[in-house]
């Protein structure tokens, strides 16, 4: 190489390891290595040459040019490194800091768990059925086979719309959503009915005048009271862990023949503790919790909805929401859930 | 109901050993819930014995009589007494030192008025006996031998049962039927206690009272008794018994009429005979408007009220409470015992017009025996024959019993009711058990009788139950039905999901209040037209409160203000639920049957009789929805932030809302915002009325929103738009319009006048102040533009925009800012 294009190099590889930042490199390249730099300048003169002179000096200027490329190319990725070192140090932030600029949402513990068992049923091949809150007497009382004299239809249980003859009551279970589906559809009919219910109960530790259920009907060609315990026991597993004992026991409800109360075995205490009342705060030592009732449906509640007996059967059950929730979460008190505290809610978050 | 052991173990031989819990999990599994079990004995031990008073020294001086007195237990003690009914020779009950008495009341031997009393001579009510406590207990010398343990002797170590009974099973609020039960459940020996009434003195002629039924009972026997000694006592353990049972001891006849409806089930009547005028008739009040009861109480009687009266007038409100008048008394030598099968359903409505839910009034509903009436009313005379010397005059009877359907029964139901495998012979086993009669006549199809004392049993499926239930539910096999596919949640419900999670992620905690509404609500929030129409309860918790809500602001509002109370500050809540408008005043119900299934007709009309109530979601906003903090300053919530939930409640039904001004209560009049879609009202949004605001005491500019979903309909599936890759143009316009026009119309104007290449319009700032004359408002637009097919020239998007201008200057007088 000629020594005129070696000091042209030289200089410029010099002038790039001098630029302390890139601000200075840049400028050191455009002197350099822009269009104006010697050796851009020795580049244009090779139009002035002969053919044969021609392609020898452009082979060292070429080879000199790609000589500064490689110079510029290296002193500015060094560059670069040392300024992302620099300043992304100087930029970092404490990404600990608080980000509640807002609150924290929250969905109502008693939807979460309606919509969990809602889907539950609905893998197990159910619908959701859902009906009005005020709602005529006949399809809370009568089609369940709970005549105009009984003692549940009393003012000590049952709200009444003013006025008396209107029929019209605040419904006492989701019950009534059993009868209009048994009336709107035909059979198999597998349904799932959530909803609010009342009852004129002051509010205290266990009791609340508006509550949700969730009750259950299955109306399908051979269901048995084995199919209901069945239902119940994979319900009881879903809701309360594996290993979940529940037992039926004979009971009273006018709409269903045979029923049963539904019992769960107290998790707490799993019922090894002997009888006494002081031993188990959860289920008072009797070592078992009652979570609802349940029942083959009675047939004068399927007279009544217009359900061929002689080719169909079905089961009902039905349990408190609050209930359940109460001992999934080991709430002591109803009035939490009902009162609407934030911090109630918030603590379960918007989430599951 | 609550009884001691020992009275069923008269029935039932229980296995000597057995304990508490197992006679607990017998019960638990026939279907008695047992709400309690006392076990006496832990409450007294001994030594505690029977003895003779030897000698008695009185002690004088003390402020009150004092005795000290020597007793035989088997051994001479001396004891200091302060009670003054007993005399020399009386045999009485001493707790000795070491023994302990119910309270709990351990007993030493103590220094007392300067002597040691070397135990206690008890009354009743310290031996946990009762309430007796005038003097100390005085026992027959036959019953209580000197030295023998007086606590095996007097039922002191019994175990009280308080089981409850299912309304279907009135057989069971007796020894009797409780007895059966239990023996059933542990497959024991039953002896029937109506079986062991002795008749030998019932010669049954003719008593002195005629006796007839009018309406309302089926069955009625009178026997009545002469030479009754008023001054006889009830016997110790008939007191004993009823105390356990929870009954207090009155006279002798009242007590006797209670232990045998305790023991069989049949609840008795002792009217005083002669205060019976003419003949005893059962029948309903009609024209007879009162009655003294026996509590003293004047009642007005219901005209279907069923009734016990004579010639005169009332004498009982039949089976649920006696007369004033006719009330056997200190003085009674005549009596009359009545036992009646009534009508179940007329006694409930006694039971229910007069609020008296009584001992017998509870059976009777219930169902008793009807064979009873002849049974228990013996049972009652043989006592008082026994106990008060009376006199077996005779019997007037009514008996217009009906022969007991037979039950038609498969045996093989029970299997396919309930599942699994129940052979004939358990079957035939249980319905035996349970005191049926069974003609098994064909081999599919059995005939049976059910037992006089099981009313409920009517049809197969009762068999079945009795099958299931006596079988033991714990054998039912578990198995899951096979259901057919689901076409999950509906759209509607999906919808209910969505707006819960959206608001929930929009940092809104959801609440569910209650919907009872005050009178002062309504109008503290100035309800007009639909709002104002609230249904009433006839039976409110509170009477503040006897409205349903007709919208969700106030029960919100309310959860608000609890949470101020907590010290919040500040808040956003949300809740989804349905409200309810009177929009129609009710109407009388439809009268249905239920033996069949309605028609359409009437189906349709039910349906239509219960009103709509629609499914709403409302918010609630007071205080900071920012907090400050390192970022910088916070930011109170505004009309804007209840506008913007409900604006994106809408959109997650799918549909972009338009938003009108609207003067709307309780909001601020020039702050409340109405969100339309398809140009119909689906709900309202901004900041509360500052009158609302300041009467509730909210915090200042709270806001709020309700949506009406039901008023939303389901969007239609969304057709996918084609994405062009060609660049947008761009073009800005600051407009000056007067302060009057409303936003939205600019923005309808600039869009329409457009054209169809418009892609979007968003106002990047509104100004007023120097540069803008007064009363007039600038707005600056971007305005974006975009072809499918070509890059748009700027001479054509500039042809756009005045295009655009001079639409905005005709429909709102805008003007292009210079």
């Amino acid at each position: 190489m000629s020594a005129d294009l070696e000091a042209i190099v030289s200089a410029a590889l010099t002038a790039f390891s001098e630029a302390g930042n890139l601000e200075e490199f840049k400028n050191a390249r455009l002197a350099h290595a822009g269009d104006k730099s010697p050796i851009a300048l020795a580049n244009r003169e090779l139009a002035t040459l002969s053919a044969s002179e021609k392609s020898e000096r452009g082979k060292v200027i070429n080879e000199a040019k790609s000589r500064i490329a490689q110079g510029a190319a290296a002193r500015e990725a060094l560059l670069v490194e040392e300024r992302d070192l620099r300043v992304l140090v100087e930029e970092k932030v404490d990404v600990t800091l608080p980000l509640d600029r807002t609150s924290r949402g929250g969905i109502h513990p008693l939807t979460s768990l309606r919509d969990d068992i809602s889907d539950l049923f609905i893998g197990m091949g159910y619908e959701v059925a859902e009906g009005p809150e005020i709602e005529a007497e006949w399809l809370n009382f009568d089609a369940l086979n709970i005549p105009a004299d009984h003692p549940a239809r009393t003012m000590q249980d049952t709200f009444f719309i003013e006025p008396i003859s209107a029929g019209l009551v605040l419904r006492t279970h989701t019950s009534p959503v059993q009868i209009r589906t048994m009336l709107e559809r035909t059979p198999p009919i597998y349904v799932i009915c959530p909803g609010r219910t009342f009852r004129s109960d002051e509010l205290d530790a266990t009791h609340t005048p508006v509550f949700n259920q969730v009750e259950g009907l299955v109306i399908d060609r051979g269901i048995t009271m084995a199919n209901l315990k069945g239902t119940l026991d994979y319900f009881a597993t879903a809701m309360f862990g594996e290993g979940i004992v529940t037992r039926l026991r004979p009971s009273f409800f006018p709409f269903t023949e045979p029923s049963a109360e539904v019992d769960i075995r107290c998790f707490v205490c799993r019922g090894e503790i002997a009888t006494d009342a002081d031993s188990c705060r959860t289920c008072r030592g009797e070592g078992w919790i009652e979570w609802g009732g349940c029942g083959m449906v009675n047939p004068k509640v399927l007279q009544a909805c217009g359900v061929d007996q002689n080719e169909y059967s079905g089961f009902a059950f039905g349990m408190g929401l609050e209930r359940t929730l109460m001992f999934r979460h080991g709430i002591t008190d109803m009035r939490d859930i009902v009162e609407g505290d934030i911090r109630f809610t918030q603590h379960f978050g918007a989430g599951r | 109901m609550k009884f001691p052991i020992s009275w069923i173990s008269e029935f039932v031989k229980l296995p000597s050993g057995i304990d508490a819990d197992k006679i607990t999990h017998a019960f638990v599994g026939a279907g008695f819930e047992v709400e309690g079990v006392q076990d006496l004995a832990k409450e007294i031990n001994g030594p505690i014995k029977f003895g003779k008073v030897i000698s008695i020294e009185e002690i004088t001086e003390y402020k009150k009589p004092i005795r000290w007195v020597s007793v035989d237990v088997g051994e001479i003690r001396n004891v200091i007494c302060g009670a003054q009914n007993f005399k020399v020779g009386d045999h009485v009950v001493v707790a000795l030192p070491g023994a302990l008495l119910p309270g709990p009341f351990p007993i030493t031997a103590r220094e007392t008025y300067g002597r040691t009393s070397d135990g206690m001579i008890c009354s009743a009510r310290e031996l946990g006996m009762g309430e007796d406590h005038s003097g100390i207990l005085v026992m027959d010398a036959e019953d209580s031998p000197i030295g023998k343990d007086a606590i095996a002797t007097l039922g002191l170590n019994d175990l009280i049962f308080d089981v409850a009974i299912n309304p279907d099973r009135g057989y069971a609020m007796s020894i009797r039927g409780i007895a059966r039960e239990l023996a059933t459940a542990l497959n024991l020996d039953y002896l029937d206690p109506a079986s062991l009434v002795d008749f030998k003195d019932a010669q049954d002629q003719s008593g002195p009272i005629k006796v007839e039924i009018k309406e309302g009972a089926d069955r009625i026997h009178l026997r009545s008794v002469s030479d009754v000694n008023p001054d006889a006592a009830s016997p110790l353990w008939m007191v004993r018994r009823l105390q356990m049972c929870g009954m207090r001891s009155i006279s002798i006849a009242v007590d006797i009429t209670n232990y045998v409806m305790i023991e069989l089930g049949q609840p008795l009547h002792a009217f005083d005979s002669d205060r019976i005028k003419g003949s005893l008739k059962v029948r309903l009040a009609k024209e007879i408007k009162s009655i003294k009861t026996l509590d003293s109480q004047d009642r007005e009687l219901f005209p279907e009220n069923l009734l016990i009266a004579d010639d005169s007038g009332a004498l009982a409100i039949a089976g649920t409470m006696g007369g004033f008048e006719s009330e056997v008394t200190s003085k009674t030598k005549a009596i009359t015992i009545e036992a009646a099968h009534f009508d179940s359903v007329l006694i409930a409505k006694n039971a229910r017009s007069h609020k008296l839910s009584t001992e017998a009034s509870r059976r009777f509903e219930r169902g008793v025996d009807p064979q009873l009436t002849h049974i228990a009313s013996m049972r009652a005379v043989n006592l008082l024959v026994e106990h008060t010397g009376a006199k077996y005059i005779g019997l007037n009877a009514v008996d217009k019993l009906l022969p007991t359907q037979k039950i038609e029964f498969d045996p093989q139901a029970p299997s396919k009711v309930i599942g699994g495998n129940y052979p004939n012979e358990v079957v035939k086993g249980v319905l035996l058990a349970i005191g049926c009669e069974v003609n098994e006549g064909k081999k599919d199809l059995w005939q049976v009788t059910r037992p006089s004392w099981r009313p409920d049993l009517n049809v197969s499926i009762d068999l079945v139950e009795e099958v299931a239930r006596l079988n033991g539910y714990e054998k039912i096999p578990s198995i899951l039905p096979a259901s057919p596919l689901s076409k999950g949640l509906t759209p509607a419900q999906r919808r209910r999901r969505r707006v819960v999670q959206l608001l929930a992620n929009q940092g809104l905690t959801e609440v569910q209040s209650y919907p009872f509404v005050s009178a002062e609500t309504i109008s503290i929030m100035g309800f007009t037209g639909d709002r104002a129409k609230s249904y009433r309860l006839a039976n409110p918790i509170s009477e503040q409160e006897p409205f349903l809500r007709t919208h969700l602001v106030p029960g919100l509002v309310q959860t608000g203000l609890k949470n101020f109370s907590r010290g919040v500050r500040s808040i956003g809540i949300f809740e989804i639920g349905n409200i309810y408008r009177a929009i129609n005043e009710p109407s009388n119900s439809p009268v249905i049957g239920v033996d069949s299934k309605p028609s359409a007709e009437e189906i349709a009309k039910l349906l239509a009789h219960v009103p709509k109530q629609p499914l709403c979601v409302g918010g609630f906003f007071a205080g900071a929805i920012e907090r400050e903090s390192w970022w910088g300053k916070g930011r109170n919530f505004d009309w804007s932030d209840a506008t913007q939930a409900a604006v994106e409640v809408v959109r997650s039904c799918g549909w972009e809302p338009t938003i009108h001004a609207s003067d709307f209560a309780p909001w601020h009049p020039g702050r409340c915002a109405e969100l339309r879609v398809n140009g119909s009202m689906v709900g309202h949004s901004g900041e509360l009325h500052p009158r609302v605001i300041s009467a509730l005491g909210l915090p200042e500019r709270s806001g709020a929103f309700m949506v009406n979903l039901d008023a939303i309909p389901f969007a239609e599936s969304v057709k996918a738009k084609t994405i062009t890759t060609m660049v947008p143009t761009i073009q800005d316009v600051a407009l000056i319009v007067n302060s009057g026009v409303v936003l939205s119309d600019l923005v309808d104007a600039l869009t329409q006048g457009a054209g169809n290449l418009l892609e979007k319009i968003e106002l990047f700032d509104r100004y007023s102040g120097a540069g803008v004359s007064e009363g007039q408002i600038s707005y600056a637009f971007t305005l974006t533009f975009r072809a499918a097919d070509r890059t748009l020239t700027a001479e054509e998007v500039a042809g756009y925009r005045a295009s655009a201008i001079e639409s905005a200057n005709k429909a709102c007088g805008a003007v292009l800012r210079s």
